[in-house]
Order: structure tokens, then sequence, then C-alpha cells
């Protein structure tokens, strides 16, 4: 294994003695474990939560954080990815503060990690029984775009009552000529609530379908939570004539060759080069210690720069 | 090329924070500016980083806006999640406005009330001249303020208690005194909103929003008619009843801003026609938030005098789900964090449009040459 697993008590500072253990109170955390296993009760619905303000703003991740505040103890190995990215600034800070103020061990590996936070990806290794999936999200509501008022939306759930996303599907076919969409595609949660699976792209969507792992969105400044539990039907919305589909790429990722994974695409100067790379860095990483290699699997991001700045090209 | 440094780590962020620092604290030839002196001296950013920051402590809101480097909102979210941290041990009796140390109160209602109309502290008949005395620290630019023959009276009625001779006014329901007052701190939003969340939302609510809401309504966007029955600010003693004792005892004295703006009449039940009023409250001396807050309070009170919801400050869920600067700018700003993965989805998305608009015009430029060679 590439991934570096870090004790965290070496990361520990001081300011751990000061904030209880994983920064939250003990009857906040209380609050919020209930309204999770009201969440896993009733798959896909949103329940409101005494959402806390965090020391990081919200849109950061504050739902996300008070659901692994909430489920973190000492056995606990935690990984937190952003974009798919262990090393993103954010994912960078939301997992230092649970190594800081939880005295957790942290990791980079998806196999090794009990609780995986993360904001818009799920990751490409299948995950597997016991572990949990913390997404952050910023939207909770799936038909807010369609309907403004949250007095609507709650009707809306409790009488099943989603034509309106049909219709707004229906519309993209009219307009795109296929479904438009290709973060945060709305999903039926066990052929009952439509939910919102935060920002993952579409692409993701299909691992959420019968997952071992328990999935748990956490939304702060909307204060609602909601739940896949294990090996729970979820389906993508779709029509008979228009299936639903994930993205696809003609490349493959530069540096480890993998075919099935999402891209990120990244520029390499102003004329028009650029690379695909996969977005999820643990995956790529362990394919390329795997022995893959990519057509630049050699390529240095940080040697594109100095080239660039000395005036070559790549 | 900083979106691919965006992929940069642990040394970035902590260089980031070294640079912020540094910047804080400006050109170090000039001395440090101390807490207190923001405390003393910035008394009005002070109130206000207090008032919306849902925490009466004048020296963790001085602090706050001296590591905000002067940023309000940034200092109100600062105090904010140092509040969410303590414990909450119950809830006060209401503060009685009546019995207010008054240090200003006017009515422009009448010409006179009962105590006077008392001018206090304020900016109201200053001309707007910048003092130029204040930056070159000469002492002639701070006048003496000088005693006043006759104390001012310990206790000034209020404009409610000037009205509830006639019944002009409306008054307050009784309150439930075992009834818990609805707390945002500990539950989510919730509607239709009773009285004390909403107001509980509007005293925490952005002051800028506020006034633009509030001055949307004075020019027609759902007009309240409003008069500024009485704005009063003052020291007001808070009590607690604790569960251990069955009298309340007296925990902490704050200064807070209470302004009645008289609205509309209004018949209720049958009842004879009387004036219906908006309510604000701050801590601190906050004029503008306290009148902003009572017009809008007034405007959202829509249901219960069966008016029509035409205009945004009448509308419960776009004004109360929209008031909290610490919410907003969070979400405006979350914009700067990667969304490459949703932008790649997007750009994908793009791309085949564009190349589906570029085949169908190839076509038909075909088409069009095949029509023309027959």
């Amino acid at each position: 294994m590439n991934a570096a697993t870090n004790t965290a008590a070496s990361n520990a500072s001081s300011e751990a003695a000061y904030y209880t253990h994983a920064y939250l109170d003990e009857q906040t955390k209380r609050m919020i474990r209930r309204a999770i296993l009201k969440a896993i009760a009733i798959p896909g619905y949103q329940v409101p939560f005494g959402s806390r303000e965090m020391p990081v703003p919200y849109g950061w991740g504050t739902g996300g954080i008070q659901v692994t505040a909430a489920l973190i103890g000492p056995r606990d190995v935690y990984k937190c990815i952003d974009q798919g990215a262990d090393d993103t600034t954010n994912a960078v800070s939301i997992r230092k503060f649970f190594a800081t103020v939880a005295d957790v061990e942290t990791t980079e590996s998806t196999a090794d990690a009990t609780i995986i936070q993360s904001r818009h990806r799920i990751p490409e290794l299948p995950l597997r029984e016991g572990q949990i999936m913390v997404l952050q999200v910023p939207q909770p509501e799936p038909l807010r775009g369609l309907e403004s008022r949250e007095t609507e939306t709650r009707a809306m759930h409790a009488y099943e009552e989603y034509g309106l996303q049909y219709v707004s599907l229906y519309e993209n076919i009219s307009a795109f000529g296929r479904i438009a969409g290709g973060a945060g595609y709305p999903v039926l949660v066990d052929e009952r609530y439509l939910m919102s699976p935060s920002p993952i792209p579409k692409f993701d969507n299909p691992k959420m379908h019968l997952s071992p792992a328990l999935l748990l969105f956490g939304a702060g400044r909307e204060k609602r939570i909601y739940a896949v539990p294990p090996y729970t039907r979820v389906r993508s919305l779709d029509f008979e004539d228009y299936p639903f589909e994930v993205q696809k790429w003609t490349q493959a990722c530069a540096l480890c060759a993998s075919h099935e994974s999402y891209l990120d695409e990244v520029i390499l100067d102003d004329s028009g080069n650029r690379m695909f790379i996969c977005s999820d860095t643990d995956h790529c990483a362990t394919r390329r210690a795997d022995g893959h290699h990519g057509s630049m699997s050699d390529f240095s991001l940080e040697d594109a720069e100095q080239s660039r700045t000395g005036g070559e090209r790549p | 090329m900083a979106y691919v440094a965006v992929k940069g780590g642990e040394r970035a962020i902590d260089n980031a924070h070294a640079l912020l620092s540094e910047a804080r604290r400006g050109d170090a030839s000039v001395p440090e500016i101390e807490v207190a002196q923001i405390r003393e001296q910035m008394s009005l950013a002070v109130d206000r980083v207090m008032a919306e920051g849902s925490c009466y402590d004048p020296d963790l809101a001085a602090l706050a806006i001296k590591q905000a480097r002067g940023d309000i909102p940034e200092a109100i979210f600062l105090v904010r999640a140092y509040r969410t941290t303590l414990p909450r041990f119950g809830f006060s009796e209401p503060v009685e406005s009546g019995n207010m140390g008054v240090r200003r109160r006017v009515s422009a209602a009448f010409k006179d009330i009962p105590g006077g109309q008392i001018l206090g502290p304020t900016f109201d008949y200053t001309h707007r001249l910048l003092d130029f005395r204040l930056a070159a620290g000469d002492q002639s630019a701070r006048a003496a303020a000088r005693i006043a023959d006759e104390p001012t009276p310990d206790t000034l009625p209020t404009i409610a208690s000037v009205f509830a001779h006639e019944g002009l006014l409306e008054v307050d329901a009784p309150r439930n005194a075992h009834a818990e007052p609805f707390d945002l701190t500990r539950d989510p939003m919730a509607f239709p909103a009773d009285r004390d969340q909403r107001l509980q939302a509007l005293a925490r609510g952005d002051e800028g929003f506020l006034l633009s809401l509030a001055y949307s309504s004075q020019r027609g966007w759902g007009s309240t008619h409003p008069l500024c029955g009485e704005i009063r600010v003052g020291e007001v003693a808070v009590s607690f009843s604790p569960d251990e004792l069955d009298f309340p005892i007296e925990i902490a004295e704050l200064t807070m801003t209470e302004c009645i703006m008289l609205s509309g009449f209004a018949s209720m039940d049958g009842a004879a026609p009387q004036y219906t009023r908006g309510y604000g409250l701050t801590f601190g001396h906050c004029e503008r938030k306290a009148m902003s807050m009572a017009i809008v309070d007034r405007a959202l009170r829509v249901r219960e005098f069966g008016e029509e919801v035409s205009a945004p400050c009448q509308d419960e869920e776009f004004v109360l789900y929209h008031s909290d600067n610490v919410e907003a700018s969070g979400f405006v700003q979350h914009l700067k964090l990667p969304h490459y993965v949703d932008f790649q989805a997007d750009l994908q998305f793009l791309r085949k449009l564009r190349q589906e608009y570029f085949d169908a015009q190839r076509e038909a430029e075909l088409g069009a040459h095949k029509e023309a060679a027959e």
C-alpha cells in the first residue's frame, strides 16, 4: 500500500485539550446520532436537525463534519477527500481538524478507512461492509431547483409527488436531445424518496445502488441529514427510451492508464494542451504502485510548471 | 495556472495562514491595536458583532474584530463559532424594557412624551464633515459632555403604556410563562414561523439585508406605512430562574436597543380598529438594525392580519431563510472551493452539444453544395 497512514498522536496539538472529543459536546452528538438513526430508518428522507455553527464556514462541509464528529471513535480510521483527491486544500484542512480534535488515525487509502468523508465523489474502489461514507451536501432538496419553497417541497415528498421532476427531465430531452445534469443527478431511494446524491458526478450514482457500505449525507447550512442504508435500492431517474447513462472518456488516465475511472482535465499550457488524470488520487496511486503506467506517467506537474516559467513548452 | 496548484497541500495552507497573520498586523512600525481599544473606540462595530453573533460579550466581540482584520461578517462568524461551543443552561425571564436605564429615547409620534425626548449619543444631527482634528490626534476634537442638571428618571414609560389608556395600539398576547421559546441555535427553521422564531431570526439577521428589505417596504414593495413610535437605548437587567430556586435572580446587565414601529390600522376579530406594530430589539446600540427589524417584523405578519403576500419583505421563507449572513457568506464564498469534478461533467455535456451543433452545420453545408451542384 502506498498510502500514507499517520498516527494521530503525532498530529494532536495542545488544541485538543480545550475541546471535547471530536469537537462537539456530547448532547449535540446525541442529537445528531438520533437524526442519523431516523435517517437510516427512513432511507432517502431528509431529517431536520439542530445543525451547529462549526469552526469552518457553511459550504465547506459543515454537515459532513458534524456527521463525522457524531460517529468517529478512537478505533476509526478516517479518510477525507474533496473532488476525489486526498490532497486538495479543503480535504487536508478537514482531515487535520479531526486528527487534532478526535485524535484519530487518518489515511489516504480507501481500503483502510472506516469513515470516508467526501465532497463531490464516491471513491472508485468498491466500498465494503462496515465502512461509512459521509457526503457533504450543499443543497439536500432535489426539487429545490424546481420549487423554491420548503413548505411545498416537503409536501411533495410526503405525497410522493414527483411528476415535476420527470417533466423537468423531459424538458431536458426536448431542449438538448438527452437528459442534462452531470452532477447531483436525482435518484429514487428504495422506490420511495427522491434524493439528491449531493453534487457527485452521475458517474458515481450506480455505486450507491445496493452499496454494502452505509451512506450518510450531511447538509449543515440547510440543517438536514439523510441516509442510504447498506444494500438499499438506488435508482437514477430516466425514461425507457432515454436510459440513464454515465460519463465516458475517450482518453485513459495519463498517469495510470485506467479506462474505468472518472477523469479530471488538467490544463498544461495556454495553447490547448491538456492531460486527463484520475480524479480519485488513491485509486490512481494504487494502480501506479501495482505497475500500471499511463502515457505521461513520468510527467510531473511541478516540472511542467518550472519549464513553463522557464519559457519552454513541455 | 493556479488551477493546477489547487492540488497542493498542507504546506500551502500553513503558509497562507502565516501570510494572513502578517497582513493582519500591517506595518509593524505602527503600534498594534489593543482589544480594549477596539472595545472602547469601535463600540458600534462591537455592538453589531454581538447582536448578529448572538453572544453578549464586548471583549470577545472586540477580539473577533481584531482577528478578522475589521471584516464584520467574519468577526460575527468567529463569535458564532465560539458561542456554539458554550453549554446552554436555560432561558431568561423576558427583559423589561420599561425598566431600562435609558440613555437615548426618541419618539416620532408625539412632540413630547412622558419623560421627554432624550437625544443621547447620536450621529443624527451631526454634519458629516470629516473631522481632521481626529486624524491629528488633536485633543480639542474631544468635547467633554456636560453633566445634566437633573438626572434622567430611573424609568421612562414606553410608548405602549402611553397608548394603553385609549387602547389605540395592539397589545401583546399574554405570554405562556411555561412555554419554552423557540431557539434557532438548537432547532432548524420551521414554517409557518411563530413570533419567537421570527424575531430571533431577525435579531441574528444581517443588518444590511434587513435594512434593504425595510427600505423596499417603505418604497411600496409590501408597504407597512411605518411610523417610529419609539426607539430607546439603554441598560436592562437580565433575570434567570434556576431550577433550584422558585424565584428569579439577576444575572447580568445588557445594553440594548428597542424599536416600536407603529403601522397601519387593523381591526382584529371584530374589535375596534387599532394601530398594529412591528418590533425590533438588538444587543448593544444598533438603531439602524432595530428600526429595520421592526419594519420587517410587521411586514412578515401578513398571515395574522389576513393581508396578501405581494412583496419579498412579506414572504417569511424568503426573508428568514436568507437573512443570516454567516450562512449566506459561507455558501456564496464556497464557490471558490474546487468544483472541477462537477465542472468536468458540465464541460463534457457542453462539448457534446457543440459537437452535435457543428456536425449538423457541416451536414447542412454539404447538403447545400449538393443542391448547388445539381
